[in-house]
């Protein structure tokens, strides 16, 4: 369950910005999560929930967005969108996929009242 | 709908899916309500949530550069051989470079106090209801650390397939380790371990004539998440294949000392 560690971390960020920026209450927090992070959406959502209160951002909503996994074949070479790690080739049905992008991990903004 | 708290008929239908049974208030959240007036505004922030963690994480790297240390990560299940491997890598290395151990667990100093038995240097760390090391817990275990120049510090995590994935500690590299008493097919299973891994060992080798693991089919498995991942078949009970082992660490040092020259 390290989506506790990392919902800790995103109140973390988000305290200090809105602290740094004068803001008393966070009342929305967007992520960006790609499909190959290590990350399960759900869990992180039901940490946050856990972790926020007593802090800036207690009832702040949290929105994540999903970013695709990209890869590239070594049998192919096409450039191809997964959604998990270990699958075949969906173009060719070779193994073999090189991860390209699709394991960001990022607070992208919020919303301060 | 107000724009201060967020309150409105939005509010009426919530399926955040557990019961209503007992009393949990959904309303403002101390804000004035002001129909019309908005008094939110956006903060772009574009920060990785593990910049913390990847931070202490370079310091620790910078540190281990410095000292002419190659740290390796060493990720499984509970139950792989870990312990038992290090234990034995620790007394056989022994005579070929220093040895340093950083022992992770959830509760108690039983495998520090194993490796501390073979005469190497160990710390432990407890992390209590922690499921993974973090770059940070590994920084502080430094502190108790005194490294030997040119030491190879292996860093046992906890015994986890899944949540170890996703902490850089400042390693050289992560190795992963899968004993055959377990399924051949754990590379797919839990892919992320095996993507972040540059060495996949397979443990328990002696037990191969008893069970049905099929060596072939795990390192295909492995290949198929992470085609460049090394592989290498082992015994830390008979000592089988170690040696291999202990030529893939040399040659890590090797090229360390390359790039730190």
């Amino acid at each position: 369950m390290h989506e506790m560690a990392l919902a800790e971390a995103v109140v973390r960020i988000v305290t200090d910005k809105a602290r740094s920026a004068g803001a008393e209450r966070i009342v929305r927090v967007r992520l960006e999560i790609g499909a190959l992070a290590h990350v399960e959406p759900a869990a992180l959502s039901f940490a946050f929930e856990a972790v926020t209160p007593g802090s800036p951002a207690a009832g702040a909503a949290l929105e994540i967005d999903r970013a695709p996994g990209r890869a590239r074949c070594d049998t192919c070479a096409s450039t191809v969108e997964i959604d998990r790690l270990g699958e075949a080739c969906p173009v060719c049905g070779g193994v073999g996929l090189r991860v390209l992008s699709g394991d960001e991990l990022r607070v992208k903004d919020m919303e301060v009242g | 709908m107000c724009t201060t708290c967020g309150c409105g008929q939005a509010e009426v239908v919530i399926d955040h899916g557990h019961g209503h049974d007992h009393g949990h208030h959904h309303g403002p959240l101390g804000g004035t309500h002001e129909a019309g007036v908005s008094a939110t505004r956006i903060i772009e922030i574009e920060e990785n949530i593990l910049a913390r963690n990847d931070a202490v994480a370079a310091h620790n790297r910078a540190h281990f550069t410095a000292t002419g240390t190659l740290a390796l990560n060493l990720v499984s299940s509970p139950g792989s051989g870990k312990t038992t491997l290090l234990a034995r890598t620790a007394t056989d290395l022994s005579d070929r470079m220093p040895v340093a151990v950083i022992e992770g667990d959830q509760q108690t100093s039983l495998d520090a106090e194993r490796i501390r038995a073979t005469g190497a240097r160990a710390v432990q760390i407890n992390t209590g209801k922690g499921c993974h090391l973090d770059a940070d817990m590994v920084h502080r275990a430094l502190h108790g650390l005194v490294l030997a120049p040119g030491a190879t510090l292996f860093i046992e995590n906890v015994g986890n397939l899944v949540c170890p994935a996703g902490f850089d500690l400042g390693e050289a590299a992560k190795v992963v380790i899968l004993s055959v008493t377990e399924g051949e097919d754990k590379p797919i299973k839990y892919p992320d371990m095996f993507a972040a891994a540059r060495l996949m060992l397979i443990n328990k080798a002696d037990l191969l004539p008893y069970v049905p693991f099929d060596v072939a089919q795990c390192i295909a498995y492995a290949r198929q998440v992470n085609p460049q991942i090394g592989v290498l078949t082992v015994s830390a009970l008979t000592g089988e294949g170690l040696e291999g082992w202990y030529r893939w660490i040399e040659a890590l040092r090797a090229e360390r000392a390359a790039l730190a020259g």
